[in-house]
């Protein structure tokens, strides 16, 4: 049965943290259900949609709150050691994995489109049964889009946001660094520079969405361009946002002094969360922007 | 307090409460628990309710297909039947079901305390019933659920009603499930094995289930994004299967499949885990091969991913994508080969008898093995051509699928039930259940296979009246079989409510930890201390 409080056994023969019940994961799932419905409603013109949202974002935010409040309190009690530290190891990176496969779905939806599809609306037949004088480019919104659309050039915002990201992957390792040096100022700075990148680089793509959509003519609705540029930018935008949030949690408990030099891994696990999406974001720059 | 599985806390003085379920009581203890063996169980009756759903959907169906004609529903509530058939099936009885075994099974076996995320547990089952909810809610929009098929895809999924969305949106939440509950598989297996429990040692059901973890997380994020393409495509005016802006809806086949056949092992792999876990227990021998089944496991998990367009050889693809297509696929059969000789192999001069668990998994050795071989004679090119959307698919995947994963599950849950409920179920009647199941699927099923020959196609409510013999035999064979399965839920609380107590190891050739280590039934806390192993 349970073994003394003894520090020297190796870490898997130790005790491992099983937490207790807890209500948070249904809600968690009924808020889904609330902001999954009330979308569909909203999207569908059926009243009553954002009632449902809005509840489902209310409920799915308390739930957060409590659930990570009761992870906090549990780190900081000391309840995980380095066995439960493995696991949050191994979580977080199949985690991001999985969220690499999603971004490598519409990666390859982006290039079906210039090399297969494109292209194949272009060809002899499809130019003699379906769409005349169609002839293969890109970026292209497809034989069907009436009118002219500029695409959105890499070399201005873009490369600039290339900068800001890259800087901030420099200013959260050099706050790692500071952590594990038990340097708490220089963390509390960098970490703040890190977000601070990153806001601006929010900002500078809310500007650049603003732009595509007032001066460019670029629309979602731009055909597969259109397409494919404002949903891999979306979704790493909204990536970024929840990067940002994540940092700021972070961020808000360095200040109230949480973390060890030696046990910080909710820091770490953002951390990689931030060198990820900046890994995505070289992907889009090369292939969505510049190629 | 007691039941605080926190096992740093209650080192001393807590341990005569170890079969306390935690703070709460009544239902809130099943909403709340962090226990795998509830989560287990919860999963597993979700699963058999999903399991009656789609069967009755199932016999909508093949009673409108009785008769040549249209007697009882119109083609388009025909359609939301076969497409919600699929999705229920797939995502809401197998996939669930096998899930269910994983939680039961893999702290068990490889001598953990629990799973190494609780929480996240408790989150990855409570999705599956909002998910659930949102599918069924489908039914009773404007215009009904979607129509088009499981495979969902466009550009029929861009003109279908406010239904099509909620699948969209259950579709998600069943991928977050998967994805959630995979990192947590492979998370318990990578790191709460018990000291000595070296992976090589490990249960082949857990092998198989680390490689079907990663399977689902490298492969469900593709799906979410085929669906979401399909969303905005619907509302956001996007052009991604939409020629006229330059896209095309061959990419969502594409996707689709990238993430659908990986999805085939998905289903597949865990049933090769319980039976080469059962067949070992009942010739009384090891499993022959070990190593190579975990290859030939690992082998099946890479060659997944690149076979997907085997299933779209009519879609108008160059003769050169055939061709690859066609060898890698071809390729599949020798790993899975390596498997079904393993399985023979180990039943070869074993001490073999035959209790329920083994007649499903030798039911399940026979008809996958054919299953697999109309696979090989879909994977063909020229004869595909022939085939495609006709009953012969309709049988080949229904073999493998049926008489593979769930032909598996009920293996499973025969062989398992002692341990989870201390209780033996009723042989005579198990065997009933097995036979009866046996037989009918092959009247449901190997017919479906001359149907599809004879050019059937699949998805229509009518057809000419040459098909009638076959359509009949085969009705017939499905209202048997969902009969059928009334037996086995009457076996299963037969033996949980009064079944014979069973004894500490009601099956001596099974030699994995749940067996060895753990009295029966399983305590409600299984490895507080590591086991100690030789």
């Amino acid at each position: 049965m349970a073994q003394s409080g003894s520090t020297t056994v190796p870490p898997r023969q130790g005790r491992y943290y099983v937490p207790q019940p807890m209500p948070w994961p249904i809600m968690g799932s009924f808020s889904l259900f609330c902001l999954m419905l009330g979308g569909v409603f909203v999207m569908n013109g059926v009243a009553g949609g954002w009632v449902g949202m809005a509840l489902g974002l209310m409920v799915l935010l308390y739930m957060m709150f409590r659930w990570f409040g009761d992870v906090i309190r549990e780190s900081e009690g000391g309840k995980y050691g380095g066995w439960e530290d493995l696991s949050f190891r191994w979580g977080m990176s199949w985690f991001i994995f999985s969220e690499v496969m999603f971004f490598a779905g519409f990666f390859g939806a982006l290039f079906w489109l210039r090399v297969m599809s494109v292209p194949d609306l272009a060809s002899l037949q499809s130019n003699t049964y379906l769409w005349p004088g169609f002839t293969s480019h890109w970026p292209s919104a497809g034989p069907g889009f009436e009118g002219k659309f500029s695409p959105m050039g890499a070399w201005g915002i873009p490369a600039l946001n290339t900068a800001l990201l890259l800087s901030s992957g420099v200013t959260v390792t050099i706050a790692h660094w500071a952590m594990k040096e038990g340097k708490r100022a220089v963390l509390n700075w960098f970490l703040f520079f890190t977000i601070l990148l990153g806001v601006i680089f929010l900002g500078f793509q809310a500007y650049e969405y603003a732009h595509a959509y007032s001066d460019l003519n670029l629309k979602l609705s731009t055909g597969a361009y259109g397409s494919t540029f404002f949903m891999l930018t979306g979704f790493h935008g909204f990536h970024v946002t929840c990067g940002a949030i994540m940092l700021l949690v972070i961020w808000l408990r360095c200040l109230a002094g949480h973390f060890k030099p030696e046990h910080h891994f909710a820091f770490e696990g953002v951390a990689w969360y931030w060198h990820f999406v900046d890994v995505v974001w070289l992907g889009l720059f090369i292939f969505v922007y510049w190629l | 307090m007691s039941a605080v599985i926190d096992n740093h806390g209650h080192a001393h003085g807590h341990d005569g409460h170890h079969d306390h379920h935690g703070g709460y009581g009544g239902l809130m203890r099943w909403i709340t628990t962090t226990n795998h063996k509830d989560i287990g169980t919860l999963y597993l009756w979700f699963s058999f309710l999903m399991f009656m759903v789609g069967g009755v959907l199932a016999l909508a169906i093949r009673l409108e297909l009785f008769e040549p004609g249209i007697q009882f529903f119109n083609p388009d509530l025909f359609n939301q039947f076969t497409t919600m058939h699929g999705l229920i099936m797939v995502f809401g009885a197998i996939m669930p079901a096998f899930v269910g075994f994983a939680n039961w099974q893999i702290p068990m076996m490889i001598g953990a305390p629990d799973m190494a995320f609780a929480r996240l547990n408790n989150w990855s089952f409570w999705l599956l019933p909002f998910a659930a909810a949102l599918l069924v809610l489908s039914f009773f929009m404007p215009g009904g659920a979607p129509g088009v098929g499981w495979t969902l895809y466009a550009p029929l999924t861009v003109q279908m009603g406010i239904g099509m969305d909620l699948t969209i949106f259950a579709v998600h939440l069943l991928g977050m499930s998967s994805i959630l509950g995979s990192i947590n598989i492979i998370t318990t297996i990578l790191n709460m094995r018990a000291p000595g429990m070296t992976l090589m040692r490990m249960p082949m059901f857990c092998w198989t289930w680390l490689i079907t973890a990663y399977l689902l997380v490298a492969a469900m994020p593709v799906l979410a994004g085929a669906v979401t393409m399909s969303l905005t495509d619907r509302h956001f005016g996007t052009s991604f299967f939409n020629a006229a802006g330059g896209g095309d809806p061959v990419l969502y086949q594409h996707i689709f499949w990238f993430f659908g056949h990986p999805e085939v092992y998905i289903i597949a792999l865990p049933a090769f885990g319980v039976v080469s876990q059962v067949i070992p227990a009942f010739s009384r021998k090891p499993l022959f091969g070990y190593a190579s089944m975990v290859y030939a496991t690992s082998a099946i998990a890479i060659l997944s991913f690149i076979v997907w367009a085997h299933h779209m050889y009519t879609v108008g693809m160059p003769v050169q994508g055939q061709l690859f297509f066609m060898y890698a696929t071809t390729l599949i059969a020798v790993p899975t080969g390596v498997k079904v000789f393993n399985w023979v192999a180990t039943m070869w001069k074993g001490s073999l008898s035959f209790e329920t668990p083994m007649l499903f998994a030798m039911g399940f050795l026979f008809l996958f093995t054919l299953g697999g071989f109309t696979g090989l004679v879909c994977a063909l090119v020229p004869i595909d051509i022939q085939i495609h959307d006709t009953y012969y698919v309709v049988a080949h995947f229904h073999y493998v699928m049926v008489a593979g994963a769930l032909f598996a599950a009920f293996a499973g849950i025969y062989f398992w039930l002692p341990k989870w409920t201390g209780r033996m179920y009723d042989e005579a009647l198990g065997k009933w259940h097995f036979w009866l199941t046996m037989i009918f699927f092959n009247m449901i099923f190997f017919v479906q296979h001359f149907l599809g020959l004879a050019g059937m196609p699949r998805r229509i409510p009518d057809y000419p009246l040459m098909f009638e013999t076959w359509n009949k035999i085969s009705s017939i064979g499905a209202f048997g079989f969902g009969l059928s399965q009334l037996l086995f839920l009457y076996v299963v609380l037969k033996a949980i409510r009064r079944g014979a107590k069973a004894p500490e190891r009601p099956w001596e050739g099974a030699d994995s930890l749940e067996w060895t280590h753990l009295p029966t039934p399983a305590p409600y806390h299984s490895f507080e201390t590591a086991p100690v192993l030789k």
